[in-house]
């Protein structure tokens, strides 16, 4: 057991993958002698050769598409998207061909492969580097969507995202890759795909987020239930496509009030999501409304900005509050 | 091919710096021309039947036979799917008269083992790869079903729709062939229009920066729907544009198989030895509509497709035959006869009922199972039954 932050946790589960299976394969821009510009592949060039993790040229349309490739011939292509706000120039590749194939010939031909991306804010970066779209890739049927939220979560995912037999988008929270440092087992640890997971148990109010924005929403939690007599149940939901409704049902019919937190903008979000799916099935359990806490509707403004762009603990605390008050 | 050309105001031993013109003897630096590139066309058959003995390639009579039968079979069999599309008993489809002599002979060099990585208009190479003809029926009449081949180690993709999409996947697929010292090469063809998408362009710089076994075809029929190949570029020829990436490119006579054959056959060879990637732009004419919802009479004029048909490839390849005594109007006759009831027994097996299951989409989003997928399952067996019970 070993305290590792994000990126050592990515990486040692890249490492033993690479180890257990010869047809693991990573690509991307600078992933190989640089170690990627997170430094997330880091060494893993040096232990594995230049023709399993490879410095591709820079054309992220080819790097998925030559993935497709590859996993067609049954690689296990595992490539990097050096920023998420660089991806929208594969997304054919992604929605016309990864998340479509095993549908278009009925399971014959399948698309296994993991398309590592870093997103969100918080990290003083230039244009097109702070953006959180899980919501675009989760709207695509076939597409899995996998948000970590920290390191030990971080590398159990990424294990059952290289075994998956799906296209799997693996959004890491740059904001989050050294952040803080968790005990991560030498030793396989795996977590399901599609699964949400209760962080903490409570009667009072359901606490939804994912990613970067775990850390205010644990943060304010801890603030409110000092202050307050409440006991408050957090759900972090590592999935956001397919999206695990069911857990998040559940925890409501019990609390009765509910608040989920998102980076991304409001309008067409995860948020609005789960939102619909408490309406769906947990209705007439609601003694408040659920409260959506979210960036904006405006394009994510430069780093100078961010700060009042990002929820913070400070928003999520009030709006507990709010939703607890109701 | 593209020597640095000052321009007139510029003659070849002067240079311009600043506002005068110097000798270049003068230079201590003067321009040099550091790469030069040329293009080379292959024909061996013209449309008037005629034959280059020194370039004719050494195929038997068994071969011969076999590939004009599939160039046939392909012309009559999409001649047959044009007529069931206007009698409505078929889909939208995009028809490949014309342009038999590229996929047939290219499909027939390869090794069952190789991937061929098509678009939309190489239907006499999928049906050489195995393709039975009542699977392009049921694609083309909105079934996934039609995607699903008898056998998979034909290794034969599905049709891409998006143009040139499909580029980099035969380089990834080449790439796992040299990854695991196989000795399978990838081809893949898409047309001229696709020869303007980043993918094309992207997925040939990759290729031979990784040297991996891959044959990128061109099947250049001069028109994108609506848009003829002078819109479409400014290249002097389509080959060129390999070369730009470092690659092995050549143009060829996309109408004349023989040719067809030798540069497909060099293109693998090189593949197989370790070479890498050949670029192969195959001249043709698309002499249909681009799709059967498509009118060229709004774009292009009768004269231009009349003098294409005249050099379209059944022609010539029949005249060759003939010359070497190897075909006649008897043989054809009998030919057509036997590729008639072939043709008419997929079109009833496709036309005989069969219940495609209406929910298999639900089946095929995921290899995992997921609630909520098998709860929007239910909600639509639900609505089939109720739109059913509605009438």
């Amino acid at each position: 057991m070993a305290k590792l932050n994000m990126v050592q946790a990515i990486n040692l589960a890249l490492k033993q993958e690479m180890a257990r299976d010869k047809d693991v394969i990573l690509l991307g821009e600078d992933v190989g002698v640089d170690g990627g510009v997170f430094r997330v592949t880091e060494g893993l060039q040096e232990e594995y050769g230049a023709d399993r993790v490879i410095d591709t040229p820079l054309a992220e349309s080819a790097i998925i598409g030559s993935s497709i490739g590859m996993a067609l011939a049954g690689l296990k292509p595992v490539c990097e998207m050096q920023f998420s706000g660089f991806s929208y120039l594969m997304m054919h590749q992604f929605e016309g061909h990864a998340t479509r194939m095993r549908s278009r010939t009925q399971g014959q031909y399948t698309i296994p492969m993991v398309i590592r991306m870093p997103y969100g804010g918080g990290v003083r970066a230039l244009e097109h580097h702070s953006e959180s779209r899980e919501a675009t890739y989760g709207h695509l049927p076939g597409s899995k969507v996998v948000i970590p939220s920290g390191p030990r979560n971080a590398r159990a995912l990424m294990l059952a995202a290289i075994r998956d037999p799906d296209p799997v988008v693996f959004m890491e929270p740059k904001h989050s890759y050294r952040a803080f440092r968790e005990e991560v087992p030498e030793e396989e640890e795996m977590l399901p795909i599609g699964q949400a997971q209760v962080v903490q148990e409570g009667t009072d109010l359901t606490l939804v987020s994912w990613g970067a924005m775990m850390r205010p929403t644990l943060k304010a939690a801890a603030e409110v239930q000092k202050k307050r007599k409440v006991s408050i149940e957090i759900i972090d939901m590592l999935t956001i496509s397919p999206l695990d409704g069911n857990t998040v049902v559940q925890s409501v019919t019990k609390t009765g009030r509910c608040m989920v937190v998102q980076e991304a903008p409001r309008s067409f979000g995860a948020s609005s999501e789960i939102v619909a799916r408490i309406n769906d099935k947990a209705l007439m359990y609601l003694e408040a409304p659920v409260k959506r806490l979210t960036g904006y509707d405006v394009v994510t403004p430069y780093f100078g900005r961010e700060k009042h762009y990002l929820p913070s603990a400070a928003r999520v605390a009030r709006g507990i509050n709010e939703t607890l008050d109701f | 091919m593209f020597p640095i050309d000052p321009g007139p105001q510029h003659p070849k031993n002067t240079a311009r710096f600043h506002d005068k013109t110097i000798q270049i003897k003068d230079c201590i630096m003067p321009r040099e021309q550091i790469a030069s590139f040329t293009v080379s066309h292959l024909q061996i058959l013209d449309e008037k039947g005629r034959v280059d003995k020194e370039l004719e390639p050494k195929l038997d009579k068994q071969q011969l036979l076999a590939m004009y039968r599939w160039m046939r079979l392909a012309r009559e069999f999409d001649q047959r799917m044009l007529k069931l599309q206007r009698q409505g008993r078929l889909g939208t489809f995009a028809p490949n008269t014309g342009q038999e002599a590229i996929s047939v002979p290219i499909a027939l060099a390869m090794q069952d083992n190789d991937w061929f990585v098509g678009a939309f208009r190489e239907l006499g190479g999928r049906l050489v790869r195995g393709e039975p003809m009542v699977k392009v029926l049921q694609y083309y009449n909105g079934f996934e079903e039609g995607n699903i081949q008898p056998e998979k180690d034909k290794r034969l993709l599905p049709t891409s729709v998006i143009i040139s999409s499909q580029c980099p996947h035969a380089v990834g697929l080449a790439y796992a062939s040299k990854y695991r010292g196989e000795d399978t090469a990838a081809v893949c063809l898409f047309g001229d229009g696709g020869s303007s998408e980043g993918d094309f362009f992207e997925a040939m710089n990759f290729a031979k920066v990784w040297n991996v076994p891959v044959v990128f075809v061109c099947q250049n029929n001069q028109w994108a729907i609506s848009v003829p190949l002078k819109k479409q570029t400014a290249s002097q020829t389509l080959a060129q544009k390999g070369i730009a990436a470092g690659i092995e490119s050549l143009q060829v006579d996309g109408n004349d198989p023989l040719a067809m054959h030798v540069a497909i056959t060099e293109a693998l060879d090189r593949a197989r030895k370790g070479d890498g990637p050949t670029f192969i732009e195959a001249v043709t004419y698309r002499l249909m509509m681009h799709t059967t919802a498509d009118d060229p009479k709004k774009y292009r004029q009768e004269a231009e497709e009349k003098a294409a048909w005249a050099k379209e490839p059944m022609l010539r390849f029949k005249k060759y035959l003939e010359d070497k005594k190897l075909w006649d109007d008897q043989r054809e006759e009998a030919l057509l006869a036997e590729i008639k009831v072939e043709v008419e027994k997929a079109v009833q097996e496709f036309e005989t009922p069969v219940e495609f299951a209406a929910d298999t989409p639900f089946d095929h989003v995921y290899g995992t199972k997921h609630d909520e997928i098998e709860e929007q399952r239910q909600d639509f067996l639900a609505n089939v039954k109720l739109e059913a019970d509605h009438g």
